[in-house]
């Protein structure tokens, strides 16, 4: 069987241990240099860079995140053996694991390692779609004959590269979609190198449950739920005419995923649906005045972003958590897109005038969804609202000025609240 | 109860009534129309607890009483009853079933107590008029297609019914707006409305309304509070809470000093403005108007899916002027204008137009352009 020998990088026939170093670590498959959609993610990566560059951490627990009253952004292996979790809120990740070091993201680093193995990346494959930070697609069909090695032996380099050139690990999933390359660079982390071949996939999604699918999240799982789709053989026992007429759109991407395919591509610049920002407090708030001023920074960090990306959106979406973890959103559709920060401040305010308010918050976020090109945003007046032309223009003027003297030269009052 | 009533007089009752009750309902009791027999005349209540409608027609009493029943349901089989039939309702006051027999058909419906129908509290009204169907139904449709849908601006969501100077005397008016675009339309005021409170007619009873409007020898009773509104024909009361809310000052709106002005055949323009968004797939269609010397372009530019234009005779005498506007929103206005020609009166490109017919200034209406 096709093997390969993920120290010294040696391909080989046969044998459990590598013929020219003698190691273990190798991975074989019968389609193992046939495959060439990959998935790499880094292992635990924002923990993985604070261990790098803090050796006195390497044996403890390390938990990346944002102080008391966050949630963990990535928490290292031996934290997670604690039972710590992404997402999950700090106070419980702390009662999980008490003698864990919280340490604040850096995210500055975070983006240039990312960008030293995007780098390495880009040596590889034109064909590389990242979703975030730390991971990405790669399609490396078509080049084993530029390499003169197939994509397996290219993708063991990667991380072997990534481990000694960098300092972080990363675990790689080789399949023949992305569907599949991403399941499988989860199989076997941290380091892991697992390949999901043509010929075994039916057999492999069989019994796997239908959550694994990207996107299927406790909403999606509980429709499906209802009509008793678990596994990917309940979901197989469906005919694609009734999934389509029972979930849509998305019936027929399920119809093809239980049959393991996916004909997405790996696209560079898969298209942005939404930007948005959130804020979880330090302690729960419910003076107005407070909420007020969050709202003003976050519609003007979103604002920020649509403007440097010359996006614009037409729905403002308001997400607020309370006290009691209820998960409060509205949204809004604008007659007229924006990319001002006025414009979403107001939408959002509007939105949040009108939430019950029974209890304290936790959190609070704005974003903007449905997103365009600027040159076809706020382009309609108000008639409502005349000084609102002028209020876009002080806004205009106000982006220049912070352009050429740096972000703090000019502020609104309100921010400050 | 023991009612007898022939098919198109129930179909049209019940069909009133199914409309004003909500499709999706958790007050069990407001899925149901109240029926209510005495005399000669049985009734058809409705409501939705903002709006309440009842509905009186002749009947064949045998036997007098009240009960509640699926508005919808009954509707369903009074629809499909072939026409001419004689149809009774009955009901023993202990079954807690509504027998519907016509013909040879039969039908059972689960009925729920009257008791605990909720009945709209009646009110005092400050002000009582009587207005001629066409009068009113020209006052709401023109000024319909600008109530805003934005629900956190709740006090757009209707028609701002009130009295006003118009350009010829005192006046009812009518006014919605949705900030990009505002309809101000008037009649001369009835007798009997000069103390009549403004009010915020909701979206969904100007609609109601509307089906009381079709005849044109109509007189409707109207009665307004501050809190209330009523509409009523001898047969059918329509009664709506109003918009709880201040609508905002929209006099300052509307442009007095516009100069420039332009003349066209509204539908030739409407079709012509239809024609060329076509291009474009963009839900804010923008329509750029390029006007010279009597002629009017009208072009569209939309970079991904491609480009048009097309000339218009016009009237114009002013300079060059090029302004934009939302397509969808000049089509509606133009679709106001029945019987002369559309005027618009510009003044820049960033400021509110206004739109009527002919000279006619009692339905203006503005919008705001956009920028191309």
């Amino acid at each position: 069987m096709p093997s390969l020998c993920r120290d010294c990088l040696t391909p080989f026939d046969t044998g459990a241990r590598c013929p020219a170093c003698r190691r273990p670590r190798i991975v074989s498959h019968p389609e193992l240099f046939d495959l060439s959609i990959a998935h790499m993610d880094c292992d635990a990566f924002y923990a993985s860079v604070e261990k790098r560059d803090n050796p006195e951490l390497r044996d403890k627990p390390v938990i990346i995140g944002g102080g008391k009253r966050g949630v963990v952004s990535t928490a290292c292996y031996i934290a997670r053996i604690k039972g710590v979790r992404s997402a999950m809120p700090m106070f419980k990740a702390l009662e999980l694991c008490p003698e864990a070091v919280v340490v604040r993201g850096r995210m500055e680093v975070y983006a240039a390692v990312s960008k030293q193995i995007r780098a390495m990346m880009e040596e590889m494959t034109p064909s590389i779609e990242p979703l975030s930070l730390d991971e990405a697609f790669m399609d490396l069909t078509g080049t084993a004959r530029l390499h003169g090695r197939p994509p397996a032996v290219m993708l063991a380099r990667l991380v072997k590269r990534m481990k000694d050139e960098i300092g972080i690990t990363g675990s790689i999933g080789l399949s023949h979609n992305k569907f599949l390359a991403k399941i499988a660079s989860d199989l076997d982390k941290p380091r892991g190198f697992s390949v999901i071949g043509q010929a075994e996939t039916m057999d492999f999604l069989e019994q796997k449950p239908v959550r694994m699918i990207w996107g299927i999240g406790e909403a999606g799982q509980a429709s499906l739920d209802k009509v008793g789709i678990r596994t990917f053989a309940d979901l197989r026992r469906w005919d694609r005419d009734d999934l389509v007429a029972r979930f849509g759109s998305m019936g027929d991407r399920l119809w093809h995923l239980a049959r393991g395919q996916d004909r997405r591509r790996v696209s560079r610049d898969a298209p942005m649906k939404s930007i948005s920002s959130e804020t979880t407090f330090f302690e729960d708030i419910s003076d107005p005045d407070l909420l007020d001023g969050h709202l003003w920074r976050l519609a003007e960090k979103v604002s920020d972003r649509l403007k440097a990306k010359r996006l614009a959106g037409r729905v403002v979406v308001l997400k607020l958590k309370r006290s009691d973890f209820q998960l409060i959103t509205r949204r809004r559709s604008l007659t007229d897109p924006t990319q001002i920060a006025d414009r979403i401040y107001r939408a959002a305010r509007d939105l949040f005038n009108h939430a019950p308010h029974t209890k304290p918050y936790r959190l609070i976020g704005v974003g903007l969804a449905d997103l365009l090109p600027e040159d076809m945003a706020d382009r309609s007046g108000n008639l409502l609202d005349p000084q609102e032309a002028a209020r876009i223009k002080a806004e205009r003027a106000a982006d220049e000025i912070r352009k050429r003297f740096g972000g703090d030269a000019i502020l609104k009052g309100r921010s400050l609240r | 109860m023991k009612i007898s009533i022939e098919r198109a007089a129930l179909l049209k009752a019940v069909s009133q009534a199914q409309s004003v009750v909500e499709r999706r309902n958790t007050i069990p009791i407001l899925a149901n129309v109240l029926i209510e027999a005495e005399g000669d005349t049985a009734s058809f209540r409705a409501t939705d607890l903002d709006i309440e409608v009842v509905d009186k027609t002749a009947a064949v009493v045998e036997r007098p009483g009240a009960t509640t029943v699926s508005a919808v349901t009954l509707h369903e089989i009074v629809r499909k009853l072939p026409d001419g039939a004689l149809v009774q309702l009955s009901d023993d006051g202990t079954s807690g079933r509504l027998e519907v027999n016509a013909g040879r058909s039969s039908f059972q419906l689960a009925t729920l107590p009257r008791e605990d129908f909720p009945v709209m509290t009646s009110s005092e009204y400050s002000a009582n008029f009587s207005a001629k169907a066409p009068d009113l139904r020209r006052l709401f449709d023109k000024s319909k297609f600008a109530i805003s849908t934005e629900e956190t601006r709740y006090y757009l969501n209707g028609v701002y019914m009130h009295v006003a100077q118009g350009e010829d005397g005192p006046a009812l008016r009518c006014v919605a707006t949705d900030g990009h675009r505002l309809a101000r339309v008037d009649m001369p005021l009835p007798q009997g409305a000069e103390n009549m409170p403004g009010v915020i007619v909701p979206r969904k009873t100007v609609g109601e309304l509307r089906k009381l409007l079709d005849d044109d020898e109509m007189s409707i009773a109207v009665s307004v509070s501050e809190t209330k509104v009523r509409f009523a024909t001898p047969d059918i009361t329509l009664t709506s809470k109003v918009i709880d809310g201040t609508f905002p000052d929209y006099t300052r709106v509307i442009p007095m000093g516009n100069t420039r002005r332009m003349e066209v055949d509204a539908s030739e323009f409407a079709k012509a403005v239809d024609r060329v968004a076509t291009v474009s797939s963009e839900r804010s269609r923008a329509v750029k108007l390029s006007l010279d010397e009597d002629r009017l372009i009208l072009s569209v530019n939309a970079p991904d899916s491609g480009a048009a234009e097309e000339e218009l005779a016009v009237a114009y005498g002013d300079e060059k002027l090029e302004i934009g506007f939302n397509a969808k929103y000049l089509l509606e206005i133009a679709s106001q204008v029945d019987r002369e020609n559309a005027v618009f009166l510009f003044n820049s490109s960033g400021d509110p137009t206004l739109m009527r017919e002919g000279n006619d200034t009692s339905a203006v209406y503005v919008v705001m352009p956009m920028r191309v």
